[in-house]
């Protein structure tokens, strides 16, 4: 009698088990999605059905339209790409020089600067933005794109996350280049670049995204059209009392994430991938 | 031997020529701020043609009387307290459940990831229409499922931080739970099968086995947690704007406020030595109190 029993109740409670956490994942996966399924449920639909849910409602474009003419959200873009962009180049050229140096060579007060390189991990530019202003009110350089990411350049995450991986490449490749008449600068390029792209790919998606998405600093040094990344600028858009309605306003907020959420969507493993290789390092 | 002895120093030099745009940006934008921050924080805020002057501990004084300071002190860890664990929390439930082999994974982690790439101010907004008394989804749900009346969660002092840290947590959750991920991910197969033969419930071999493994991951992540809960103010800008009564500011907010709204930049100087201070307290302290679980485990 009990033998039949066991092996009858075993798959059920296996099967029971797995419901349960399929339920359960489920669940909270509909309450994280909920906030931007809403966002998007009225940004596409006429203001009349921001609360009324009917799956007939009129699709539209509308919303969009006018918070794109509300708002110069064409030059925003463009400044959060400049930005973005000129942020990126940087930390790779700056980034790399200096974790090659950490990696590969022995030099007086090595592990001092190291040290004060991860200090940034703690003490990040974000947290001293009174006397970052100052500094750069003094160099001239108040309300410019060039302000905005100069103190983000040489990132002590990137400088620690590149010597991480160059230190895993066999010294004999370097040797062996070295030989062949290669200058310290084409080995960095020849070497030890071409074997560490997928940590620059992973470094570059976390860097863009952190920077696109970044609001204080760029509050505090823009205060023209001209300068000022998206982030800014939806919120002096949706700051402006009155006439908007939440539609436009929803609109907005999804065409300020948007390139990077398609990005995410259409890329979703690589991306999943990528923060998982930054994060193991 | 004066051959090796000059390559040595000819790969100094090389070093440091490799080193130093690095370093001279990271200590221009880093070191020599926080460094003048300390230094500004015993001086008074200039004003016109009236240089600042050293006043001592005087800055520290007004800041001890502060009301609103302690509140905001008061205000932040509790932030602290509690979206890190709760972040921390889901994130781990998430990462086990992705892991797994669940039915729709690849909805599942859309979902709990995609709050990590929108950008926060974007998310505040969101969450703003979401928290509308009587008009948004919270309120919707209250009234129409509950008869409940409307309620202004952003406009009341005892709700609104709260309000605000659930946001945080919605944000965060699913960028911690990548690291979880991570971590799984290198756990090796092989374990579970012996757990399975000892006859090891699911529960153990998480409490005994997997839990234990996790402990840097935990460390690495809540260590990002204490300073993301410290750095990150910008759904406060969105949503509140700090009220109602000082409610809802946290640290960097009232940084912000006291630099570039009334320019007390001296008082501003002190309050982020204050924020530094507690960073660098609490993230040390992590280390040193996670550090010994996770090695004598």
């Amino acid at each position: 009698m009990t033998e039949h029993v066991i092996p009858r109740s075993k798959p059920f409670r296996l099967n029971w088990d797995k419901t349960l956490n399929t339920t359960g994942a489920w669940v909270l996966a509909l309450l994280w999605f909920l906030p931007l399924a809403y966002a998007i449920w009225t940004a596409f639909h006429p203001a009349l059905y921001e609360v009324r849910f009917d799956l007939t409602a009129p699709l539209t474009l509308e919303n969009f339209s006018k918070a794109w003419e509300a708002a110069p959200f064409g030059r925003y873009f463009l400044n959060t790409v400049i930005l973005v962009t000129g942020i990126l180049v940087g930390q790779f050229i700056l980034c790399t020089l200096a974790a090659y140096a950490f990696a590969r060579f022995e030099f007086p007060g090595k592990s001092v600067l190291f040290t004060l390189v991860l200090l940034q991990l703690l003490v990040m530019p974000d947290i001293l933005i009174v006397e970052n202003y100052k500094t750069m009110r003094h160099l001239g350089l108040v309300d410019t794109i060039t302000a905005i990411a100069l103190p983000y350049l040489a990132s002590g995450f990137g400088i620690f996350l590149l010597r991480q991986t160059f230190m895993t490449i066999p010294k004999e490749l370097e040797d062996a280049a070295r030989l062949e008449g290669c200058s310290i600068l084409g080995v960095l390029w020849r070497v030890y670049i071409p074997l560490a792209k997928p940590t620059y790919l992973a470094y570059g998606l976390v860097s863009v995204s952190h920077h696109w998405n970044n609001f204080l600093w760029p509050l505090i040094i823009t205060n023209s059209v001209e300068t000022r990344p998206v982030t800014v600028g939806l919120q002096v858009f949706a700051a402006v009392d009155g006439g908007l309605e939440w539609s436009v306003i929803n609109a907005a907020t999804l065409l300020t994430s948007g390139p990077l959420l398609i990005a995410f969507l259409l890329f979703q493993r690589q991306f999943v991938q990528s923060f998982i290789r930054a994060g193991i390092k | 031997m004066k051959f090796a002895r000059t390559t040595a120093q000819l790969n100094w030099i090389y070093a440091w020529l490799l080193l130093s745009p690095a370093l001279l940006m990271l200590f221009a934008f880093t070191h020599y701020p926080a460094i003048v921050t300390l230094v500004s924080s015993f001086f008074s805020t200039p004003r016109g043609k009236r240089p600042a002057k050293f006043i001592g501990l005087e800055n520290y004084q007004a800041l001890i009387n502060d009301e609103v300071f302690w509140q905001v002190i008061w205000n932040n860890l509790l932030y602290a307290m509690a979206t890190i664990p709760i972040s921390v929390a889901i994130a781990l439930v998430m990462a086990l459940w992705v892991n797994g082999k669940l039915h729709g994974l690849g909805f599942l982690r859309m979902a709990y990831f995609t709050p990590t790439v929108l950008p926060l101010i974007a998310v505040a907004n969101i969450w703003l229409f979401f928290y509308t008394p009587g008009f948004g989804l919270i309120d919707q749900i209250r009234n129409g499922l509950f008869g409940l009346p409307d309620q202004n969660l952003l406009g009341q002092t005892d709700t609104v931080l709260w309000a605000v840290m659930a946001v945080a947590i919605w944000k965060e959750a699913g960028f911690f739970m990548i690291f979880y991920l991570a971590a799984l991910q290198t756990i090796p197969p092989s374990l579970k099968e012996a757990a399975d033969i000892e006859g090891a419930s699911r529960w153990t071999f998480f409490r005994r086995i997997i839990f234990p493994l996790l402990m840097p991951t935990t460390l690495f992540v809540s260590v990002n947690a204490v300073i993301n809960a410290f750095r990150l103010v910008d759904h406060i800008f969105v949503m509140t704007g700090g009220g109602p009564d000082n409610a809802s500011t946290l640290l960097l907010f009232y940084i912000y406020e006291q630099a570039f709204k009334y320019w007390q930049t001296g008082y501003a100087a002190t309050l982020t030595v204050v924020l530094l201070a507690l960073l660098s307290i609490l993230a040390i302290g992590q280390f040193f109190f996670l550090d010994r679980k996770v090695h004598y485990r």
